[in-house]
């Protein structure tokens, strides 16, 4: 059967065929040939538009609090890297570039959730006063020295990115509802994900505060935080889980997956109280 | 060989929305009745057993994901409809990711470095871990194993087999990215979520090997700050090359 004839055959039978199309996602397919010709500042206001019209205003009363969450999360992730990439002699210069990456793309995470807040209806939420320190608006806690000690600097951006997975991690099914969102949501998500893993691998290849005896990697082994200072571990706990839906991961089918395997596999979600409790020591 | 562009269509229309009714219609006029797309989706096994031996599977370089297990020698697949046909999308590039590893570790490229392999191997069991998950999530709804390719790699180049880590790598972030609105259940979008975020870890780390500080570059992130997403068919077709088996997905839902 040739199925490319049998198409041909249904066309001259129906010739609207390719116009039975399911009017949103028709709408979509334009709006995305349409986006890029937009400039980019316009393009999530006409996502926004098009959210308006499919999720009516109950349902975007939940997708606005994620939207604001993480608009707060990534407030404290760009005015971080701001002013990491400012301190004069902090970040070594062979990791400059890498830090400018990941400041332009928390600065456009930033942009692009307020506008589509925005297009939403909704008002974005105000960015706090950070005290990078952890010190509660004392600006002298246990990180004082987090814009003068690259290692300390280092050890907190590791932290902020391996905690932005998990937050965003764990508003995905707050999400469900709406495809758009949720789309913006999980590609950011992933950004945040590659971000941690360099961050991993500069402080692997810089041995800076990497405890003695632990094996850093891009990903994460246990709840270890390859980090030495408890504070971090609130953003850690959990991701040892070696079952994932009731499924035992350990050595599964008889293949030789450790714990170790089991949990750098899949990484952990966090509530959103979870994620308040672990940067309430950074917003004043 | 000339059926394998049977998906090409198909795929090309669910792209495009078609809608339940339109695919219906599609149906009938192809003269297949619904009843009978609903068996070929559910009982892979039956299918197996009636397509028998395949051409396909005696191309050169062809090797089998599962190394030769009781699932092998399927020249094709339905991943069928619903949640269940996105798990099986998933169980499908888990596959072509950890049988791509297995090889790069059980034949590695002369000169890989301490950390290479240490992260290779990470990798490996990684993906097996997540091909091995989703084949006992699944149960009975899943496909067989699939029949591979990787003729087109050169296992002895180091810069084939990072720069095809890479691409995988970069397509699965991609995919689960696409599929996460596919999902009805919360769970398996959040079981996605767990593995996507791993998937991006590794293309993080392959990318900083082959030019270190390309862990996520504009080739990847657009200018908003996010990443890649491709629909199933997008992916689909990106992965075809290194996959003989026809891979049937006109059934997995598009919105």
């Amino acid at each position: 059967m040739n199925l490319l004839n049998v198409i041909d055959e249904i066309e001259k039978k129906d010739p609207e065929i390719y116009q039975r199309l399911d009017g949103r996602r028709q709408a979509l397919k334009q709006f995305a040939s349409f986006s890029g010709k937009v400039a980019m500042l316009a393009v999530p206001v006409a996502l926004g538009s098009m959210f308006k019209k499919a999720y009516g205003q109950t349902g975007t009363a939940l997708l606005l609090d994620v939207l604001n969450f993480a608009l707060t999360l990534e407030y404290l992730e760009a005015e971080f890297y701001v002013k990491g990439l400012a301190a004069p002699g902090l970040i070594a210069a062979v990791d400059r570039p890498a830090f400018q990456t990941i400041s332009a793309h928390e600065n456009a995470h930033v942009l692009f959730l307020r506008t589509t807040i925005m297009s939403l209806g909704g008002t974005p939420v105000a960015k706090p006063n950070f005290d990078f320190t952890a010190g509660n608006g004392s600006m002298a806690g246990p990180f004082a020295n987090v814009f003068t000690n690259y290692g300390t600097y280092l050890a907190v951006s590791q932290t902020f990115e391996d905690t932005g997975v998990r937050a965003y991690k764990g508003q995905a099914g707050n999400l469900i509802s709406s495809n758009e969102v949720l789309r913006a949501a999980l590609r950011i998500h992933s950004v945040e994900a590659r971000h941690a893993a360099h961050v991993r691998e500069i402080r692997r290849r810089n041995g800076l505060l990497v405890p003695a005896g632990v094996l850093l990697q891009p990903w994460i082994t246990l709840n270890q935080s390859g980090i030495a200072s408890p504070l971090v571990q609130p953003s850690y706990n959990g991701e040892e889980l070696t079952t994932q839906a009731g499924i035992n991961i350990v050595g599964i089918n008889g293949f030789a997956i450790t714990a170790e395997d089991a949990s750098e596999a899949f990484d952990e979600p966090l509530t959103k109280a979870q994620v308040l409790a672990i940067v309430d020591p950074f917003i004043i | 060989m000339q059926n394998k562009k049977l998906t090409d269509p198909l795929d090309k229309m669910e792209g495009n929305g078609m809608s339940n009714v339109s695919r219906r219609k599609f149906i009938n006029y192809a003269g297949l009745s619904a009843s009978a797309l609903l068996l070929a989706t559910s009982c892979s096994k039956k299918l197996d057993e009636t397509m028998g031996e395949n051409s396909m599977m005696q191309r050169n370089g062809n090797v089998n994901s599962e190394g030769g297990g009781k699932d092998g020698g399927k020249a094709v697949v339905n991943l069928g409809s619903g949640d269940i046909g996105i798990l099986n999308y998933a169980f499908a590039l888990e596959q072509l990711e950890a049988a791509f590893y297995i090889k790069v570790i059980a034949t590695p490229y002369s000169g890989m470095s301490d950390k290479e392999r240490e992260y290779l191997t990470d990798i490996r069991d990684h993906e097996i871990a997540h091909r091995e998950f989703f084949r006992n999530a699944l149960g009975d709804a899943r496909i067989g194993g699939l029949i591979l390719d990787f003729s087109t790699i050169d296992f002895n180049s180091r810069s084939s087999v990072l720069e095809t880590a890479k691409a995988f790598e970069d397509l699965g972030v991609s995919a689960y990215n696409g599929a996460g609105e596919l999902l009805q259940s919360a769970q398996y979008l959040l079981l996605a979520g767990k593995i996507v975020s791993v998937e991006a870890r590794h293309a993080a780390a392959i990318r900083d090997f082959l030019s270190y500080g390309s862990f996520a570059d504009s080739t990847v992130i657009n200018s908003m700050g996010l990443d890649v997403y491709r629909t199933p068919p997008e992916v689909l077709a990106i992965a075809d090359k290194y996959i003989s088996t026809r891979i049937l997905s006109q059934n997995l839902p598009t919105s």
